[in-house]
């Protein structure tokens, strides 16, 4: 026996290419941060730009010359770009890149701020809001795609979720009977979706864009019919409250984002944490992404594969209507045709973006939360950059992602594929 | 039952049925077809508590389709399960399982992004923190390692099933039967991709489940161990048993029964009439995936007209040597020339086209593309060449003529040519993958396992043809680790083990001796005969490294 060899011997893989993602990661900051420091920088005046810490001009700010930021950032940029692309730190790959995107951000802002004002709780603030329902919309995604149903019906949920939220909410004179109608509103949407889905095996694709046309459309009947005659019975929904937690709401920049917020935030920064542990370390999460990767091996193991993409779906629902509470109950008090205004596409982008796990959906839809806030700022400062270039960015972004430009996004392999026995 | 709980609660666990009455197992009038094909008529079988009943058949015979209505996977057009003299519907696996079936499937049931130890907890997980459903992933791991220990068949319980070879794989697929604790355990071929040891590893682990009362099916194409373990055996022919035969029967009298006619378990060849070499490497180094040095300075010639065998235990170097000729795994230093032009750095397509046939190690991921049609299948790496099209179209016609005369001629049973490859038997997925790479004309033909999964009948035309490529003057080489099919196949038999060449032997060396070689013993170069005078007979340092070889995978 002790002259045999058992050694393990693995599957077949070409040679490791030179083009690593980390390299072509590399070369992309690279190419940033050549543009940040010769272009922004050239661009800036060198006048003094303000970062201030409260939500208005007043008060502590950090303050840096323009011209000096927007090089030394986007030096920076590139210095990250440089060590990606030298092969060095690769533990480290997942960091340099946030850095680098993240000077590159402060050399633009940099060059647009110089000779006027940021106010960062407002930017922080409004980053969040946007984002939260992107937030809730993606975890939604993660739900039924993690299981292998793929949802493209986020933004009919939305929409039904805040028809729902708002009506039930002016009706009860609740907004927690509005949030659980809200909830209720994207499981109909849900419920569709699985049953034809899982049960009548139609595209789930095409039933999504249906589904979504659907809701845009009895929304729309059902508030031009009811809730426009007579608004203040139907669409005058309560208002979430804004709850601030004492002493941590003191906390400069972050703690009146987030300690003095409502509740639907929280219970989003909840959800983001409660679906990476469950996906990762429960028997429900192990069971859910088998049946996603493989169900006929769930299958002989003895998991029921619909009835997990069934419960999977459904929850989705629960959380994609929530989502949708936000825009009547958080955001605005009313609801109005349409209102969510592609909101689920873009959720729908940050869940492929953050490539299907509940930590990158967050951190894509916090980014393009952002990208949409900026570009309020820069219209609202009178910047040259036209600010359809950051409504575009969730979109670019996702092409960027699908294109395996930043590395492979790996959809579950049963993604979209309808489990038919025998 | 009490299993029969709230439709949406796929969360809890599956009752396994712990009863101390030992199960009998019937199977009355099974018929299943598919279409117009018949897969099942009418079987019937009786497997008795505590015996291993073999099942033989040629390929597409119906021996997994009938397995898989007995798991549950599949439901018979006709036909009961009969379980301790109650009949029983299995809409599901998790019926079966509740009954006390377990199965090892011939193409594995494992999911390829997770760890071994996830892929053996799924189904029957350890949590805590009650309906939390926690995993307790420690306690995981070490029933794995335990389990395996136990039985004597190693794995890795960290590492991804999809970075693993077949053998290993196929070794987490028996442990994961083995921690479920069942009456009736299934095993779909189970023993085709393990080296020699390993299957008398499972032997014995089967003999000693027997032993504890529990029953076992038991399917192979290899007959000697259908005759070491069975207490019983059944053939079935085109989806009809044929007739039951005892272990003592012989080999040649069941290859037979199964094919239905005489089976020449021999193959008859002339002396080779070695040419040119056609293949020639020297000094190649290549490492494995994890950067461990697996091909360790090997110097090899394949001549035209001649069939270099290699023997080795699964695991010492073959794949990557085989994966290095062919441009799919890096080579480290030393060269491979194809008459005399250097391959190295060529892509895997170019090397197809230069004239080199190919039969990958495993086939279902690396040989045929499941989802497409048979008649697709046997022209896919010719697609955008004459005759079957170009770079732009596909002439369909040709295709399928194309198919229609390779499935004749190879006899790959399949419902018609346009039947995607993944419905096929196992043992036709491998006969659709030879008959592509034979059918093209080739200087060099690589093959590894050709016959893995084959069944006798089939195996003896393969080998013909294999012959029959050798004497049109190609140079063959074959990679086994079954040492018959070396011996029987090869001109010239290089001994692999651990990465390196020990020796080149002729194939009327006794088995003992290369028995001998390929544990790494060459201390007995006596009985080893040199082919030729001046074949390279390598002493290599095997003395000083046979002492601190092994136990590395048993981890
Ligand atoms: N899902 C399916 N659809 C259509 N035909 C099928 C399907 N499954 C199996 N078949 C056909 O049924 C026949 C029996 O196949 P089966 O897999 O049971 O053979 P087998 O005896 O296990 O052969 P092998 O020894 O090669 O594994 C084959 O002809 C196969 O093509
Ligand atoms: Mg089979």
């Amino acid at each position: 026996m002790s002259t045999t060899t058992v050694q393990e011997l693995t599957a077949v893989t070409a040679p490791e290419p030179f083009w690593t993602r980390q390299r072509r990661l590399g070369v992309a900051l690279t190419l940033l941060g050549v543009l940040a420091a010769a272009v922004f920088g050239a661009l800036a005046p060198g006048e003094t730009a303000r970062f201030t810490l409260s939500d208005n001009a007043e008060g502590a700010a950090i303050s840096i010359n323009g011209q000096l930021g927007a090089v030394l950032f986007g030096l920076l940029t590139l210095a990250a770009g440089g060590v990606l692309l030298a092969g060095l730190a690769k533990r480290w790959s997942t960091l340099l890149l946030g850095l680098g995107v993240l000077t590159f951000v402060l050399s633009f802002l940099c060059w647009q701020v110089a000779g006027q004002f940021m106010p960062l709780v407002d930017i922080l603030s409004g980053t969040v809001q946007l984002a939260l329902p992107l937030i809730l919309g993606a975890l939604a995604g993660v739900l039924g795609e993690r299981s292998g149903v793929v949802n493209v019906a986020i933004e009919g949920q939305f929409l039904m979720g805040a028809f729902a939220g708002a009506l039930v909410g002016t009706m009860a004179g609740s907004v927690w009977a509005g949030l659980i109608s809200a909830a209720v509103g994207g499981v109909i949407i849900a419920a569709i979706l699985a049953v034809l889905s899982i049960r009548y095996l139609v595209d789930q694709t095409v039933v999504g864009i249906v589904l979504n046309l659907f809701a845009l459309g009895i929304t729309g009947f059902l508030y031009e019919r009811l809730m426009q005659p007579d608004a203040e019975h139907y669409n005058a929904p309560p208002q979430m409250p804004t709850w601030k937690v004492p002493g941590l709401s003191d906390i400069p920049v972050l703690g009146p984002v987030l300690f003095n917020a409502t509740g639907l935030l929280w219970l989003a920064l909840a959800l983001v944490l409660i679906i990476h542990f469950g996906l990762n370390r429960t028997r429900w999460g192990l069971r859910t992404r088998a049946v996603g990767e493989h169900p006929t091996a769930a299958d002989t193991v003895g998991i029921r594969v619909r009835g997990l993409r069934y419960l999977n779906v459904l929850l989705g629902g629960i959380v994609a209507g929530l989502g949708g509470a936000y825009f009547t109950l958080v955001a605005t008090g009313s609801f109005t045709k349409n209102m969510t205004a592609g909101a689920g596409f873009i959720a729908l982008a940050a869940l492929i973006f953050g490539r299907y796990s509940p930590f990158g959906a967050f951190a894509a839809a916090l980014f393009f939360g952002f990208a949409q806030k900026l570009a309020f700022y820069l219209s609202a400062i009178n910047s040259p950059v036209p600010s359809q270039f950051l409504s575009m960015l969730p979109y670019l972004a996702t092409i960027v992602a699908v294109a395996g430009l930043v590395g492979r996004v790996r959809a579950p392999a049963a993604d979209g594929i309808p489990y038919v026995k025998g | 039952m009490a299993e029969r709980r709230l439709a949406l609660d796929p969360l809890h666990q599956v009752q396994h049925r712990s009863r101390e009455i030992p199960l009998k197992l019937e199977l009355r009038g099974i018929t299943k077809r598919f279409g117009d094909l018949v897969a099942n008529d009418h079987i019937d079988i009786t497997v008795e508590p505590g015996e291993v009943h073999a099942l033989l058949g040629e390929n597409g015979a119906g021996k997994s389709t009938l397995m898989n209505q007995l798991y549950g996977l599949l439901q018979p057009d006709e036909g009961q399960i009969v379980v301790n003299d109650e009949p029983k519907v299995f809409r599901s696996p998790r019926d079966a399982i509740a009954s006390g079936i377990g199965m090892v499937h011939q193409h594995f049931m494992l999911v390829p992004v997770f760890t071994v130890a996830e892929n053996i907890a799924l189904g029957a997980e350890n949590v805590r923190g009650g309906p939390l459903g926690w995993l307790d992933r420690r306690r995981a791991r070490r029933e794995v390692i335990e389990t395996s220990k136990r039985f004597g068949l190693p794995v890795d319980p960290d590492a991804l099933i999809e970075d693993l070879p077949v053998g290993a794989q196929q070794r987490v697929e028996i442990v994961k039967a083995l921690t479920r604790d069942v009456d009736l355990l299934i095993l779909d071929e189970p023993t085709a991709v393990l080296t020699p040891q390993e299957t008398d590893e499972l032997l014995a682990v089967m003999r000693s489940l027997t032993e504890m009362g529990k029953s076992i099916v038991f399917i192979t194409h290899k007959l000697k161990e259908v005759k070491k373990i069975a207490d019983r055996i059944t053939v079935i022919r085109r989806g009809q048993v044929v007739g039951t035969a005892s272990p003592d029967t012989s080999e040649d009298e069941l290859a037979a029964l199964m094919v239905g006619r005489a089976v020449s378990l021999e193959v008859d060849k002339t002396p080779a009439e070695p040419g040119r070499a056609v293949l020639q490497v020297k000094g190649l180094i290549v490492d494995d995936d994890r950067g461990i040095r697996a091909v360790d300075g090997v110097d090899l010639e394949v001549r035209a007209g001649e069939v270099l065998g290699i023997a080795g235990v699964q695991g010492n170097g073959q794949t990557e040597l085989v994966e290095a000729v062919m441009g799919l795994r890096e080579v480290r230093a030393g060269t491979v020339e194809l008459d005399s032009e250097n391959l190295a750095g060529l892509s895997t397509k170019r090397i197809l086209r230069s004239g080199v046939g190919y039969v990958p190690e495993d086939r279902s991921h690396d040989g045929v593309v499941k989802e497409f049609s048979v008649a697709e299948n046997l022209i896919l790496d010719m697609y955008d060449s004459t005759p079957f099209g170009n770079a732009i179209r596909l002439d369909t016609s040709r295709i399928a003529s194309n198919a229609k005369e390779r499935v004749a001629q190879f006899d790959i049973r399949c419902q018609s040519a346009d039947t995607a490859v993944g419905t096929l038997s196992g043992g036709n997925q491998q006969k659709v993958v030879i008959a592509r790479e034979m059918s093209r004309p080739l200087k060099l033909f690589i093959a590894s396992q050709p016959t893995r999964g084959v069944d006798v009948g089939s195996i003896e035309f393969i080998h013909g043809q294999i012959v029959h490529e050798r004497d049109q003057g190609t140079a063959v080489l074959v990679v086994s680790s079954e040492l018959d099919e070396v011996v029987n196949l090869a001109d010239r038999i290089a001994v692999m083990y651990r990465g390196r060449i020990l020796a080149i032997v002729s194939p009327d060396t006794p088995r003992e001796a290369i028995g001998l070689l390929m544990a790494g013993v060459t201390s007995e170069p006596a009985a080893v005969a040199p082919v030729e005078e001046d074949a390279p007979v390598e002493e290599a340092a095997a003395e000083e490294e046979a002492g601190g070889a092994g136990e590395e995978g048993t981890k």
